[in-house]
């Protein structure tokens, strides 16, 4: 019956993990058989502050990765950054913590049908779902190169376990406290044409995400992005996410992150003109 | 425990239960569809709809305030056409009873609405939001102005004849809301809606400009739930005939039962589905309890129950 967020469901689940990792706080969520409809680019909508909360709207965080633990059965693992009141609240709840959730939410990354040659580009916490995505990239038979990029070494999120899935990791930070110094971008024109790069699957700032998208513009290489837009709902109803993007008649359409995203074909999102007033623009 | 006759009308349309989604909030329905039959709930009150596709405005378009949230997303949707051709018969597969909200530039985009939507099957009453804050021009904001109000509403009337309720949607932001409320009522509404959001502001420490891509934005949530039930009250009590389409903030049974205590016919539910996509069965299984509780038999004893004359005081 349903045609949007037709694998989502709303469910208590209890936190059984929650601990620190360099900056963010890695959460494990225990939600059963629903890890079975979770496809890596997908995110949770999380409500916080508890019942009498002054904080009205859930926050949307990326799902990095879901597993099948004996002890816990199906989990589900969050990287949160504590900036905001919300994501503050959420990384303050101790295991054993009870929290109201909506998920899988969003579109997913697209898997090539044949072993290709992928490149995973991350900024911040937004390499967590990279990691996910690595794993089932590798079982498809595809060979997996990632960069990791940040201002500063305590900004890249990079576990030990990750790092198993990927032929190469590179990390770079602005500061050059941590890796390469310089921007995670420097190096993709290069890598594009040496590997034979033919899909990138980015996560991170929009401002990354756009930079690839300059760079892919003009080769046969498919991006393949999560985009980042506040929103309020995370289901499609409040129309507050949403992003200019291409139609193939040339109009443009604002879609919503939350369900025609957050996995988007950067080469159709009009990065010039997110956050301007397209009507006016064009 | 008797069961609660939990229906009510508008006009000549009846609805079988009080609960219905707020405009602009629910899109046309089918996002919700994943969480809860909309059949089950009382009607989908589609966003508002102008007579061509509209982009919307710029990015940011939301900011979370206490209790409250501002949007701004200036009306975005496919037009009217497409619409009708995609969204209605949709809503109509599903057996949810259909409240179609309209939005033009001009009284005559209101009229060509009104008049594109005469012979489609399966609406059940027209809301004419007049009050929308997010236009680029204040002076648009038809709910502003008694004038232009009639004028709306009286061409919808007039393009519409007497076939599908009418209800207008007015805007809290005003100097005397019941002045507006009759205005519309004399040109022809079978209803109203009250209210739609306030009027707000947030600026962004970082940038140290407004906010939001509009700059403004309309204000919903609890945070604007007391300015609801003060204009609903109001208006109830200047026109008591009319029904009223209670909305802003309204979360839990409770919030819902405060509404037609003031006078209410039924109540929107629209910010706090952001929140929580089943917020509207829930609060639907509140507020029957609550009026059981109370011992109304039907919902009808209970609107407007808060204005009764001191005497029937216990």
């Amino acid at each position: 019956m349903a045609t949007i967020n037709k694998s989502a469901a709303q469910l208590r689940a209890t936190i059984v993990g929650n601990k620190l990792v360099g900056q963010y706080h890695q959460i494990l969520i225990s939600v059963g058989d629903l890890v079975d409809k979770c496809k890596p680019g997908n995110f949770v909508a999380i409500s916080v502050g508890g019942d009498s909360s002054k904080m009205i709207l859930r926050r949307a965080f990326a799902i990095s990765r879901v597993t099948h633990s004996n002890s816990f059965g199906g989990t589900m693992e969050l990287i949160v950054a504590p900036h905001g009141q919300g994501s503050k609240w959420l990384c303050a709840q101790p295991e054993g913590a009870v929290i109201d959730l909506v998920a899988p939410l969003g579109s997913a990354f697209g898997i090539p049908t044949e072993p290709v040659q992928v490149l995973l580009v991350g900024g911040g916490y937004g390499s967590a779902p990279l990691f996910g995505l690595a794993e089932v990239l590798k079982d498809r038979g595809c060979k997996v190169d990632m960069l990791l990029g940040a201002s500063t070494a305590g900004k890249i999120y990079a576990p030990m376990e990750g790092k198993r899935s990927v032929n190469s990791l590179r990390i770079y930070t602005e500061d050059g406290s941590m890796g390469i110094a310089g921007k995670v971008t420097d190096p993709i024109p290069e890598l594009i044409s040496d590997l034979d790069v033919a899909v990138i699957y980015s996560c991170g700032p929009m401002g990354m995400l756009a930079a690839i998208s300059a760079i892919t513009a003009d080769k046969d290489v498919v991006h393949q992005c999560a985009v980042e837009e506040s929103m309020a709902c995370g289901i499609g109803i409040c129309m507050t996410c949403v992003l200019p993007v291409r139609n193939e008649d040339n109009s443009i359409s604002m879609l919503r992150s939350c369900i025609d995203g957050p996995v988007m074909d950067g080469s159709n999102v009009m990065w010039d003109l997110v956050g301007k007033n397209p009507t006016v623009t064009q | 425990m008797t069961a609660v006759d939990f229906s009510t009308t508008f006009s000549n349309a009846w609805f079988p239960t009080p609960v219905f989604t707020a405009s602009g909030c629910a899109s046309s329905g089918k996002e919700l569809a994943q969480f809860f039959p909309l059949k089950d709930i009382g009607a989908v009150v589609t966003k508002s709809i102008m007579n061509k596709a509209r982009l919307g405005r710029a990015t940011p378009r939301m900011a979370e305030t206490p209790s409250g949230m501002l949007n701004s997303i200036g009306l975005q949707g496919p037009g009217i056409d497409t619409f009708i051709e995609k969204d209605i018969p949709w809503l109509v597969e599903q057996k949810a009873r259909i409240i179609v909200s309209i939005a033009g530039e001009t009284i005559e985009e209101y009229s060509t609405l009104a008049r594109k939507l005469r012979s489609v099957s399966g609406i059940s009453a027209i809301e004419v939001n007049i009050s929308c804050p997010n236009v680029e021009n204040r002076g648009l904001v038809f709910a502003c102005d008694p004038e232009a109000s009639r004028k709306v509403i009286d061409g919808v009337r007039r393009t519409i004849g007497g076939e599908l309720p009418i209800i207008a949607k007015l805007s809290p932001d005003v100097t005397d809301i019941v002045t507006i409320a009759r205005g519309v009522v004399d040109a022809g509404a079978d209803g109203l809606a009250l209210i739609n959001t306030v009027l707000g502001m947030v600026i962004n420490l970082s940038t140290m400009r407004p906010h939001l891509g509009g700059k403004t934005g309309g204000l919903s949530g609890p945070a604007i739930r007391p300015i609801a039930v003060r204009a609903i009250y109001q208006v109830h009590a200047a026109i008591p005939n009319i029904p009223i389409l209670g909305m802003g903030g309204v979360t839990s049974g409770r919030d819902a039962f405060e509404m037609i205590l003031a006078g209410a016919s039924a109540v929107s539910v629209g910010t706090a589905s952001f929140g929580n996509p089943m917020a509207i069965p829930h609060i639907q299984e509140e507020l029957k309890s609550l009026l059981e509780e109370k011992g109304f038999k039907q919902i009808k004893d209970a609107i407007g129950y808060a204005q009764r004359s001191d005497e029937h005081h216990e």
